[in-house]
């Protein structure tokens, strides 16, 4: 990985940090997003170097220099992953605003607790 | 044999694709997930039946050489936890049909259930890192939406917080696949004990912290176990009786992956004080709360300590008592949320304060809630005895005797407030909750069991597995040993 690549994985995961320590569920879906970009990158850098396709041709033989081709399979499955993770958040944000009119994260805490103890 | 290996995931893959196309007709549905689920739990007998005699399996999908297809691989362990896993799914399943909840009106809960099913037994058989991180986003994926189903108030408020902070558990489990990848160029169980082994140490210390950090989370130690007491009693009891049983052991298992089987040594003394953190503040937690599902939710983190200190123990004898803990543990746990689930629906609560007297209006539900109670409490002759037995003295030949004391100690606490449970909601005058919830049912509390035959029946199942454990024992627990030493690899 190139020092401008862990770079960008750094920035990108402190930005998904920040956000995640906010209360609105938006900005932690934002803060999600921005994390699983940086690890998606992560695991690009993880594979050997950039080079050609590792597509074999007639003789069964990929370039020597090739592209390590797992990582690549890894990160498609993990920006599909990332991404239904995302949808299934925001579809959660809307419902509570649709609930409180906010999509605040709040305290539930003994919540529960308090409910059970006044009289329903 | 290969060929089994995949059917256990497939299977319920396609029975969930089906189901969600019958989505008008909850009839189909049902009969869909019962003979999935029937099919998935005979599927894996026949795979820990073959496993036990040819050892090891392994499988590459598709043709490609290992370390580049999907491999799977069914050790003892795995198979073992396949068998205890599927048959818990297939119990609950038919439980929640006489329940008749929310979830079972709901179309969207069979499908569901089912991409939950394959999710755990893709968990238990996979072969390296990155599909066991698939297995777990599946089975996550399909617990955030049974979590969330009714999409009440209380569900999206705790529904939030769990999965917010399982996605970044996830995140993280992401993170150590991939620096694992590019510290040892591979992803196979098979391959990485070696390879890793071979890493300076520090690095490989980095890689075991990020690794033990995520699947802690998942397991609920501590101190990583808040999201868990607040997030599993607003699910409905079928769903958080088979997330009390079953998913927190799935991080369990991924700890004992990692600990034992990918890189043994090096955090023992952290693994001992977590064990021992993670059972106190649990049982600590669970007596100053007032209601039966939080109870029960904060006794799995205490629960965990114990599979926590086999492991943190190390050794054939520890680990097999680990292996064995768990099989016992998930039918007691699992049973006591399903009895929790007959008084919430007979009492329209769960609140001790709100019931009282349930063993005066029907013994054997209080029966049913007594046998797990104190097998979970760890009191002979039931399963919970065997499995404590089993850990502590695994801990009293290392020597930790600090941890031995804690475990007892625990112990007792844990009866005492399955004994408040007790006194709370089954001993004393018959009271009835002060307006039954579910209205439809105008004979809420008379003659509890007979009003919900299925529920009774499956929940008396699982009870009496929970006996069968105990009487079964000595088979039960050379299997646990023979699994043992497949992960400690002295076979």
């Amino acid at each position: 990985m190139t020092i401008v690549g862990a770079l960008v994985v750094g920035a990108l995961a402190a930005v998904g940090a920040y956000l995640l320590m906010h209360r609105t569920l938006l900005r932690i879906v934002l803060g999600i997003a921005m994390l699983g970009n940086a690890v998606n990158l992560l695991i690009v850098g993880a594979g050997s170097a950039a080079g050609p396709a590792p597509i074999l041709d007639t003789a069964g033989r990929a370039p020597g220099d090739a592209a390590d081709p797992v990582p690549q399979a890894l990160v498609l499955t993990a920006i599909v992953i990332g991404f239904s993770v995302v949808a299934f958040l925001l579809a959660i944000a809307y419902r509570s605003w649709t609930i409180d009119g906010n999509d605040e994260v709040e305290d539930d805490i003994s919540d529960r607790l308090l409910d059970t103890e006044e009289p329903a | 044999m290969s060929t089994l290996l995949v059917l256990p995931i497939v299977v319920p893959l396609a029975a969930a694709a089906v189901s969600l196309m019958l989505w008008r007709r909850p009839g189909a549905q049902r009969l869909v997930g019962l003979v999935a689920s029937t099919a998935t739990s005979a599927l894996a007998v026949a795979i820990v039946v073959g496993v036990d005699r040819d050892g090891t399996q392994r499988v590459t999908l598709g043709g490609w050489p290992a370390g580049v297809g999907i491999g799977l691989r069914a050790d003892r362990l795995g198979a073992l936890m396949l068998v205890v896993g599927s048959t818990m799914l297939l119990a609950v399943l038919v439980y929640a049909m006489g329940q008749r909840g929310a979830d079972e009106r709901s179309p969207w809960y069979p499908p569901t259930y089912q991409v939950l099913t394959a999710g755990v037994c893709a968990a238990f058989l996979a072969g390296d890192l990155f599909n066991l991180f698939v297995a777990i986003e599946m089975l996550l994926m399909s617990s955030y939406v049974l979590i969330t189903l009714d999409g009440d108030d209380a569900q999206i408020r705790s529904g939030t917080t769990y999965v917010v902070l399982n996605v970044v558990e996830s995140t993280l489990l992401l993170v150590a696949v991939s620096l694992v990848f590019a510290a040892t160029g591979t992803l196979s169980l098979d391959l990485l004990p070696e390879r890793l082994a071979a890493l300076p140490d520090g690095v490989r210390l980095g890689l075991k912290l990020l690794l033990l950090i995520s699947f802690g989370l998942k397991a609920a130690v501590f101190p990583l176990f808040s999201w868990l007491p607040d997030s599993y009693p607003a699910a409905l009891s079928p769903v958080s009786a088979i997330f009390a049983g079953l998913l927190t052991k799935v991080g369990v298992y991924a700890l004992i992956r990692t600990e034992v089987e990918l890189m043994p040594g090096g955090t023992r003394t952290l693994l001992l004080v977590v064990a021992g953190a993670t059972m106190a503040v649990g049982v600590i937690g669970a007596i100053a709360q007032d209601d039966m599902k939080r109870i029960l939710s904060f006794h799995i983190v205490s629960q965990i300590g114990y599979m926590v200190m086999g492991l943190a123990i190390g050794g054939p004898v520890a680990i097999t008592a680990t292996v064995f803990y768990i099989v016992h543990h998930i039918p007691v746990k699992s049973s006591l949320f399903l009895v929790e689930g007959i008084v919430e629906r007979s009492t329209g609560t769960s609140a001790l304060h709100r019931v009282s007297g349930l063993a005066s209006r029907s013994f054997p539900l209080a029966l049913l809630f007594l046998v797990p109670a104190l097998s979970l409490a760890g009191l002979p002759p039931f399963s919970g005895f065997v499995g404590k037995l089993a850990v502590i003295a695994a801990g009293v030949d290392a020597g930790s005797v600090a941890l031995v004391v804690v475990a007892l100690v625990v112990s007792l606490l844990t009866l005492v407030s399955m004994v408040k449970i007790w006194t709370g909601m089954f001993w004393g005058e018959d009271r009835r909750a002060g307006e039954p919830v579910r209205l439809d049912e105008p004979q809420a509390g008379v003659g509890v069991l007979r009003h919900h035959p299925v529920m009774a029946a499956v929940t008396t199942a699982v009870v009496v597995a929970t006996v069968a454990i105990s009487v079964a024992a000595g088979p039960l627990y050379r299997f646990a040993g023979r699994a043992a030493a497949d992960l400690l690899g002295t076979t």
